[in-house]
């Protein structure tokens, strides 16, 4: 294939990304993922496997959490998209976001965007009503640093509520 | 990856069009496995037909009564479906089970039922596979075969099918709609799945040209004695090593019906309704159900690495049956076992 | 000799949180110039033998491609050994990629496709064939280790062995007690979330800014330098952010390399990331096989420690680790025999992962002290208390501290240890056994040569650099808060540049070193700027600090002043004004010191306590808790400093019950090579655990009295785990990882 039918195979979508139209010409084997780290220059979003194995990659599609490297960006044509520079920005953080930086619930940091844009995927689904469930809803984002306990605290305590609060609300 | 052309397919017929004119094309809706398997260069397809805009996100009932599930309803939202939870609560459980919350949220029904093969060999291009690439051998008889298969396998084949939401369909009784240039027709989920044989390149019956459209359940069943029982080697986000679908109708403590399902054992989740029927009338015990998960191990061979599977399968069919019993399905996000 | 704290000691939030938060923080591949061009690195899919031919016909005329490199076309570089040798290479040579048509693992490198875009890097790679003449590959490490060797050279910075003391087989022999136990460990991933990657901005035929992941920029820089010529004044390596590493970036990585390669023969802007299956090629935890022989008297005291443990390495080089070393200095013990030895694989070198060798050898030495306890019918911790030693008996020295029995009793304590039942099979609930194990871990608390520079300005403002590294671990916070201490301002006042190649040289980010390391010698430099803003102040007319000393004034509030008397002072401003400066800048630098190691030695302790729950019937096993003690001397940070054990402790969770690369040994390949089947623990496998860092003053270990917490969280950890599993079943479990069918297999016995 030559060069110049690659481009012609480019696809134009339009989506909204982090609250802004973006129209876009994609050649179809793009991943959400390198359109973001690449020529979009949003390298929030990061790159940790690339198979939906770890969850590094998490952003929210249309409010749902989704594993951008397994999701062409030719098939997003109409959706709206948030990344984790969507989320907040630093003087203006998103109460997760802070809540991260207040436990310390990473290290490194690398997995840090999915753990958060996984979380606030987490809440809005709304299925987690415990500790335990909270872990078992979070277990698609891996965290190698090993600060899973600090991540429960955070989102526990955006949630609002203490595992106490969660006991009483099974009873 | 290879390059492909890419098709945006605006309604079934378009899909079945464009499907029928390249059978060879692949079609492309949650993308959790086909883009996974594109990456990793195991399926190149010149070809790739996306059907995500194709009216088939519904979960409805129908006038019997049965369910009809539509083959791009994302596992998330069949899984916390209200009525699917009400009615079917051990497929909700099922697809709990599996991946992760991200890859729920996309994966679809239909691209439940068409997932591959989770075996390392399939996966690296450079080492044999029958399934990929027919006629190469397998190599993972006699090599690293921890996770294959124990029942049903083939000399050329000890791949597993990974879904744990097939393995309630399973147990379920399903009916897969599919839809073709000659225009839809059922196919029982039982039949759906096939062992490998020589053949180990074709998982299902379903023909190149035709599409899954949707799923049907057919009235209650099993609502109240159920449970689904995966054991894996992290307590998530990891596929069975083997998972128990269970389900039994009871009456006065004496078995009616009885389902076992078995996932992460075979090339297709493993049933023996023969043996399930001989339950029937007996007591829903431990000694029943040990018989039944012995019948349904009978011809079980390990291939070195995975022999473990076979206690296991047993010891889990029981645990499975008895949760089912005594009401008390695992859930999923329990992680001692009930 | 410290100051009551303001802010060194209190858990402060990280400095760069807000970056990492919002996905603001720059990782090595996330660094853009327009016009760039990509990599992407093909693999060999055998693990001996060599290229027979390589066709890259089709991937060169793939659209966007602009150059494809393989052994046959590769631009030349160093020519001898010594030039390719990193900062902390091992004896051997180097692996040099695309070189030779020579396959020496599976993994290793055979070309590298550079083209216009990513996409196109990464599919025209999948068309580059390779015909190779395969060899039949060694990769069972159970299989070679009879062939085992000790290394002729030996790796700089790891002590060998010391010589057996005492008459330890005759001891053994004539003990009451005795124990003889082997361990064997599978190779182990790190797998930082982090895809190794390397951004090299082409500048002119000399000139490069490489923005790399690695645990070290001046080692990348220096690797770079001398392998391709260049002069280290015009090359500038920069690592601001870095997702994790765990000792994976000690060594310059192929991609390194490759990048630097492309960007000087294209004299383009190259960025070459891996892929994950990529990363398992490269620098794993050795497999290994450990014979432990411990005997006991009557009452519990060790009468012999034996401990021989070999250890895989690659065809290449011989990498070495302190394994067996430890067995010597844990306990009192008079008769002691360690001996460590190596067998080659056809694999990639092994390298330095997490504490690497104690995580190895204290798993082994714990487990038969487990088994000890076991035979001699004492609690596991008694047998531990009991042998107690404040000496080092492999070098006679002293230690500089040991809050060891803290950490006894307070973890015991906060574990509820006390109600433990002895028998095992003895604790239950529901259907699970319940098990308590514990270990005891260590590891040497070590510093580096470091240097620093502290700037403090008119305005208040502090300036901390050294080339020191994040990982992750908290560098950038600690140090703002010795800087936000030295001078009594906000650390918000502080900035931190660490980071980059041309700062003040410091040695790579490992061994747990950099807080004591560079954090002593930013230190030492504020000292110094304290110093020379004293000396401006006596040369003020009427200095009210005429007659003070260095060690008499402090900084407070802007002011130097004297300690005894704050209303006593000059403000700072005023002093840098009356020599019209707007700053000064001192530097600093700090190491180890040499007298004082001959006669002492520094190391961390820890005891760890965990609880595991076993389905009796289906094996499937849960850590449902953990309690670790830690004594590392002061904590900078708390905050910072107990993740860097939850981190530890969960990667030892990952080590006793899930990691290990799976080989098919036909043909050397690692076949589980994902996150998808090589399995390390995710949220659900992880409870809530506990970190209890117990009170050690420290004034030899370094000169902040920092001893380091990168490794100490993971040693023991695994022993632990595996013996609560020992308590919960009444099985030994000695190969590691103690995966589920293994625990099926022999629960099918009772």
């Amino acid at each position: 294939m030559l060069q110049a039918d690659a481009e012609r195979m480019a696809i134009p979508i339009v989506i909204t990304l982090n609250g802004r139209q973006e129209q876009l010409n994609v050649a179809p084997w793009v991943t959400l993922l390198d359109l973001l780290r690449g020529p979009m220059e949003l390298p929030g979003t990061k790159k940790g496997c690339d198979h939906g194995q770890c969850g590094a990659c998490t952003v929210l599609i249309d409010g749902q959490r989704v594993n951008s490297c397994l999701k062409l960006a030719v098939t997003l044509d109409g959706a709206e998209i948030t990344t984790i520079e969507g989320l907040g920005q630093p003087g203006n953080l998103h109460p997760l976001q802070q809540a991260f930086v207040d436990h310390d619930a990473y290290q490194c940091g690398y997995c840090t965007p999915g753990q958060i844009c996984s979380a606030a995927g987490l809440m809005s689904e709304g299925h987690a009503h415990s500790r335990e469930e909270i872990r078992e809803l979070m277990s698609g984002n891996l965290c190698r640093c090993g600060a899973y306990t600090n991540i429960a605290d955070a989102i526990e305590q955006v949630m609002g509520q203490t595992s106490k609060d969660f006991k009483e609300a099974a009873e | 990856m290879k390059q492909f052309s890419y098709i945006r397919a605006e309604d079934v017929a378009g899909a079945v069009a464009a499907l029928a004119a390249d059978p060879q094309a692949k079609l492309l809706a949650g993308g959790t496995n086909l883009v996974d398997l594109m990456k990793y260069d195991v399926m190149s397809p010149a070809t790739v037909i996306d059907i995500n805009r194709l009216p088939l996100k519904d979960i409805e009932t129908l006038e019997d009564g049965s369910l009809r599930i539509g083959a791009l309803v994302s596992n998330a939202a069949l899984a916390y479906d209200p009525v699917i939870i009400e009615r079917f609560p051990l497929l909700a459980s099922a697809v709990l089970a599996g991946a992760s919350p991200q890859l729920r949220n996309a994966a679809t029904t239909g691209g439940n039922l068409l997932q591959r093969t989770r075996c390392y060999y399939f996966y690296d291009p450079a080492s044999p596979c029958n399934k990929r690439e027919p006629g190469s051998g397998c190599g993972a008889i006699g090599g690293v075969n921890r996770i294959h298969a124990i029942l049903g396998t083939s000399a050329s084949c000890i791949a597993t099918h990974p879904s744990d939401m097939c393995v309630a369909l399973a147990a379920l009784d399903a009916v897969v709609e599919v839809e073709g240039p000659d225009g839809r027709r059922d196919i029982s989920f039982l039949d759906f799945h096939r062992l490998p044989g020589d053949e180990p390149q074709h998982d299902n019956t379903l023909a190149p040209n035709e599409m899954v459209v949707a799923l049907r359940l057919s009235p209650d069943h099993f609502a109240a004695n159920h449970s689904y029982l995966k054991i894996r080697d992290r307590l998530s986000y990891a596929f069975a090593l083997v998972s128990v679908a269970a389900a039994i109708d009871m009456k006065d403590g004496e078995i009616v019906d009885i389902r076992v399902a078995l996932g992460g054992v075979a090339h297709k989740p493993w049933r023996d309704p023969l043996a399930e029927a001989e339950c029937a009338g007996k007591p829903a015990n431990e000694a029943t159900f040990r018989q039944l998960a012995q019948r349904l191990l009978a011809g079980a061979k390990g291939q070195g690495g995975n022999d473990f599977k076979i206690p296991m399968a047993e010891r889990t069919i029981i645990r499975a049956l008895t949760q089912a019993a005594s009401g008390t399905p695992q859930v999923q996000s329990e992680k001692a076992i009930r | 000799m410290f100051n009551p704290s303001k802010i060194v000691g209190v858990p402060v939030s990280r400095i760069d949180g807000p970056l990492k938060v919002s996905g603001k923080a720059p990782y090595a591949a996330e660094h853009y110039e327009p016009g760039m061009l990509h990599g992407a690195v093909v693999v060999s899919t055998i693990a001996s033998g060599k290229i027979r031919s390589i066709d890259t016909s089709k991937a060169e005329a793939f659209p966007g491609v602009v150059k494809v490199y393989t052994h046959e076309n590769r631009p030349s570089a160093a020519w001898w050994d010594s030039k390719w040798q990193d900062s902390v290479a091992p004896p051997g040579s180097p692996f040099r990629p695309l070189e030779k048509p020579q396959i020496q693992y599976d993994g290793q490198p055979v070309a590298l496709v550079i083209a216009e875009t990513y996409e196109a890097a990464r599919d025209a790679a999948s068309l580059v064939t390779v015909e190779y003449k395969a060899e039949t590959p060694e990769t069972n490490l159970l299989k070679v280790y009879p062939n085992s060797y000790e290394p002729k050279k030996k790796r700089s910075g790891i002590q060998p062995p010391p010589k057996p003391r005492g008459k330890p087989e005759e001891a053994f022999a004539g003990a009451a007690y005795r124990i003889s136990a082997e361990y064997v460990m599978e190779g182990e991933h790190h797998n930082p979330m982090e895809l190794f990657a390397t951004t090299v901005f082409w500048e002119n035929d000399k000139q490069l800014t490489v923005h790399d992941k690695t645990q070290g920029s001046q080692a990348s820089r220096d690797y770079i330098c001398n392998i391709f010529g260049l002069d280290p004044d015009d090359v500038v390596v920069k690592n601001a952010y870095v997702g994790g590493a765990f000792g994976q970036g000690l060594r310059p990585k192929h991609q390194l390399f490759l990048a630097v390669m492309a960007s000087l023969d294209l004299k383009r802007s190259v960025k070459v990331e891996m892929s994950r299956q990529e990363m398992f090629a490269l620098t794993w935890r050795p497999s290994s096989v450990q014979t432990v022989s411990l005997a006991a008297d009557a009452d519990g005291m060790l009468q012999s420690v034996m401990h021989h443990a070999v250890e895989a390495t690659s065809r290449y080089e011989d990498y070495q680790e302190t394994v067996v070393n430890w067995s010597g200095l844990a306990y009192k013990c008079d008769n002691a025999k360690l001996t460590y030895e190596l067998a080659q694989v056809d694999m990639s070198t092994p390298g330095d992962m997490r504490a690497p060798g104690a995580a190895t050898g204290v798993l082994a030495l714990e487990s038969a002290m487990d088994e000890l306890a076991s035979e001699i019918g004492m609690d596991p911790l008694e047998l531990r208390v009991k042998n107690f030693i404040h000496f080092d008996q492999n070098d006679d020295k002293q230690l500089t501290s040991k809050a060891l029995h803290s950490c006894y009793r307070e973890g015991a304590a906060a574990f509820g240890w006390n109600q433990r039942s002895t028998a095992p099979r003895s604790m239950r609930d529901g259907h699970d056994l319940v098990g308590w194990g514990m270990a005891t871990g260590f590891w040497e608390a070590g510093m580096a040569q470091a240097e620093a520079k502290v700037r403090y300005a008119i305005d208040g403002k502090v300036t901390v650099s050294a080339a020191a590294t994040d990982i992750g671990t908290g560098t950038y916070t600690i140090l703002a808060q010795l800087g936000a201490e030295a001078f009594d301002v906000p650390i918000e006042s502080v900035h931190v540049a660490i980071a980059d190649s041309t700062l003040p040289t410091t040695g790579v980010e490992g061994g747990s070193w950099t807080a004591a390391s560079t954090g002593s010698a930013v230190q030492i430099a504020a000292e110094a700027v304290k110093a020379t803003l004293l000396d401006m102040a006596q040369d003020m007319d009427a200095s009210p600090l005429a007659d003070a000393t260095p060690e008499e004034v402090v900084i407070r509030d802007g002011r130097l002043v004297l300690d005894v008397n704050s209303q006593v002072g000059v403000a700072l401003s005023d002093i840098l004004a009356s020599k019209q400066l707007s700053s000064v800048e001192e530097p600093g630098k700090a190491g180890p010191d040499m007298l004082q190691m001959r006669k002492f030695v520094s190391y961390t302790h820890s005891a760890v306590f965990v609880e595991v729950k076993i389905d009796e019937q289906l094996g499937v096993i849960r850590v449902t808790r953990v309690v670790s003690a830690i004594g590392a001397g002061r904590i900078l940070n708390p905050k910072t400093a107990r993740s860097q054990i939850l981190g530890g402790i969960v990667m030892g969770i990952g080590m006793a019950l899930h990691e290990e690369g799976m080989i098919d040994h036909r043909t050397g390949r690692i076949m589980n090579h994902n996150l998808a089947e090589y399995h390390v623990p995710v949220h659900a496998d992880i409870p809530d655990l506990e970190v209890i860092f117990v009170e050690e003053h420290d004034d030899k270990a370094s000169p902040i009295g920092v001893k380091g917490l990168g490794e100490i969280g993971i040693v023991g950890v695994a022993s632990a785990v595996a013996n609560a599993i020992y308590h919960a079943t009444g099985t030994r479990f000695r190969h590691f990882p103690i995966t589920i069918d293994k625990i099926l297999e022999s629960e099918l016995k009772h």
